[in-house]
């Protein structure tokens, strides 16, 4: 009878997708933390579909470490957990995150990861590293674990790298642009959203314009599929006949002009009610 | 209870120095987590008109007001209030209890709210102000508003109530008088305060590892839709639900001025009638009766409160404003596509 020596266990396809908001959360909860500690540890919520876990929040769990210890405020974990799952019920525990250089205190992650191990199914642990790293790089890197097993008899486990993607929907984007600099005196209005927009096209249909300019004079070696992208973007462009489109563009620009004299109108006859007094509407 | 006793705190700071606010300081992960609370809750996704509610922590520092941290709300308030006023401030006291184990500033400065459309001026948030303003003489409320991070915008706002508004408030029901006496008007009932966003070194840093290379985005694509009809068409209904509850508040002020009109004629017949008797009982050598009608006869008419009427101006000035903004950013992207098919 031959058994087999090492087999993999769980789901190792696994690749991670994590929130913006999870990583800052994390960095002030580091900033936060106690002076004896040199990193922080937390929990992970969010969602898993299709293999791809979806880190959506998170939230730091007081711990002490020692050389090769490490105790976690299991009370304080339970506590959260139950405190956030009654604003987001689709949200359930994924894993555990932690700062700093993640190959280093690999000992003690092993105990954190068997707790966590209890708490969900497969869980993740995200390492975000605060140290700066060789080449002052802000790492984040994802982690599961794979048992090594002989005969059924789980002997130890090995953490395995997976892929880690910094994802951020739409609304976050906008408030992302804020988060670079130190400190933003202004919020940008909805013109300058629009306006930064109209650039960044600009900008783009320069880019490729440029490009097509060069390839066809000649100084550029053409790429068939940048060609045939373009192709197909200049094709995605309705194309009317001039008078239709110039009927449906008056069209819309009257029903924005009207609508605009409509709400000008109302607040003139706000203004003039504030003037006068009498809280009624003049001409109404 | 530390958090209550922090209140107290910072209430009797306030008291003592009356430095006015000047500026709400946003962490900038506190305006990320207001972002994804207000757009996929389970109470807004429920119902997307639903609000939502979180409370703001942070401190008070001089004349700027420092948001650091803050956690959402259950549910939503309304459900809140009526089923489970116990519970929610369990929820509030264990969550405000468990950030501060893990040294987040546990002081309560306001709240946020979701809106759309800029809505939210109404009685509720004048209610709540006003209660926080009991314990917490400076709070101040963020408001994220949910259509205009749909169309590619940041929806910010920081707003607090002026105190004229509040002393008159807290005075009992607003009659016209009183606010002409104490020259309110319904656009200083709201106050708009600065933000700004304040990041850590090591949030900038991590902001610009993980910021994506900068080409047209999905949030270009969504700022440059050409579709405004929709939106419009929504702010103007909501404008017009506006205009016709204003109208109501009208026919009740105009109600009122009748009624007036007739007591006072009643009154000046009741007086002219006793002018009359007492030339009557003169002649006859007796005492003339008083002219003044007696008590209780005439009843004072009640003026209508004219809260809401301040409240809808409110509402309508602020869905004019968005309409003045989309109607403006529809036609420079109507030039645009005009351009766009000149050149095809």
């Amino acid at each position: 009878m031959t058994t087999p020596i090492t087999l993999p266990v769980g789901a190792t396809e696994n690749s991670v997708r994590v929130h913006p908001g999870v990583l800052f959360t994390i960095t002030d909860a580091f900033l936060r933390r106690k002076e004896e500690n040199e990193r922080v540890i937390g929990t992970l919520l969010g969602t898993i579909a299709d293999g791809v876990v979806e880190v959506k929040n998170c939230y730091a769990v007081p711990h002490s470490e020692t050389h090769d210890q490490v105790s976690l405020d299991v009370q304080h974990h339970h506590t959260m957990a139950n405190l956030q799952q009654r604003v987001n019920s689709r949200e359930v525990i994924v894993g555990w995150f932690s700062t700093g250089d993640p190959d280093a205190s690999r000992n003690r992650d092993a105990l954190i990861h068997t707790f966590y191990g209890s708490e969900c199914a497969n869980p993740v642990h995200l390492a975000l590293d605060t140290s700066g790293g060789q080449d002052g790089h802000m790492g984040v890197r994802a982690f599961v674990s794979r048992a090594l097993s002989i005969g059924g008899v789980e002997l130890a486990r090995e953490f395995l790298e997976v892929d880690c993607e910094v994802r951020s929907t739409e609304a976050e984007r906008v408030g992302l642009d804020l988060l670079s600099t130190e400190l933003q005196e202004k919020l940008p209005g909805d013109m300058d959203g629009l306006a930064d927009s109209f650039e960044r096209l600009q900008h783009s249909l320069q880019q490729a314009q440029d490009y097509v300019d060069a390839v066809v004079a000649g100084k550029r070696k053409g790429n068939v599929a940048i060609g045939r992208y373009l192709a197909e973007t200049v094709a995605t462009v309705p194309h009317y006949g001039r008078d239709e489109f110039e009927r449906m563009l008056t069209d819309q620009q009257n029903d924005c002009t009207l609508v605009l004299f409509l709400s000008k109108l109302v607040q003139a006859h706000l203004a003039l009610a504030d003037k006068l007094g009498t809280m009624q509407l003049p001409l109404i | 209870m530390a958090a209550v006793s922090f209140a107290a705190a910072a209430a009797k700071e306030k008291h003592q120095e009356r430095t006015p606010l000047q500026r709400v300081q946003l962490e900038g992960h506190v305006l990320l987590k207001i972002a994804k609370h207000c757009r996929e809750s389970d109470a807004s996704l429920r119902n997307s008109e639903a609000t939502v509610t979180g409370q703001l922590l942070g401190l008070d520092v001089g004349p700027t007001l420092e948001v650091t941290d803050c956690f959402p709300y259950p549910g939503n308030a309304g459900e809140e209030e009526h089923e489970a006023v116990g519970e929610g401030e369990s929820y509030q006291l264990e969550m405000m209890r468990c950030l501060r184990e893990v040294n987040v500033d546990s002081n309560t400065v306001g709240w946020y709210q979701s809106t759309s459309s800029g809505s939210f001026q109404v009685v509720e948030m004048i209610e709540t102000f006003v209660s926080y303003m009991e314990s917490l003489e400076r709070c101040v409320c963020i408001v994220y508003d949910v259509s205009a991070a749909e169309a590619g915008a940041l929806g910010l706002k920081a707003v607090r109530l002026s105190e004229a508004f509040v002393e008159a408030y807290r005075e009992g029901s607003l009659s016209i008088e009183k606010i002409r006496a104490k020259g309110l008007s319904w656009r200083d009932m709201f106050v708009d305060i600065p933000i700004t966003v304040h990041n850590s070194p090591m949030a900038a840093a991590l902001a610009a590892e993980i910021a994506p290379p900068s080409a047209a985005t999905t949030l270009d694509c969504d700022r440059l839709n050409l579709g405004v009809a929709s939106l419009l068409e929504k702010n103007l209904s909501y404008l017009n639900d506006c205009l016709d509850d204003l109208m109501i508040e009208q026919g009740k002020l105009s109600m009122h001025q009748n009624q007036l009109r007739r007591q006072q004629q009643a009154i000046a017949q009741f007086k002219m009638q006793r002018r009359q008797e007492n030339t009557v009982r003169r002649a006859a050598g007796d005492e003339p009766l008083t002219e003044e009608p007696p008590e209780g006869m005439f009843k004072p008419v009640p003026e209508p409160n004219q809260l809401d009427n301040m409240l809808l101006s409110n509402q309508m000035a602020s869905y004019c404003q968005h309409i003045n903004s989309a109607t403006q950013q529809a036609l420079s992207k109507l030039k645009l596509a005009d351009g766009l098919q000149a050149a095809i």
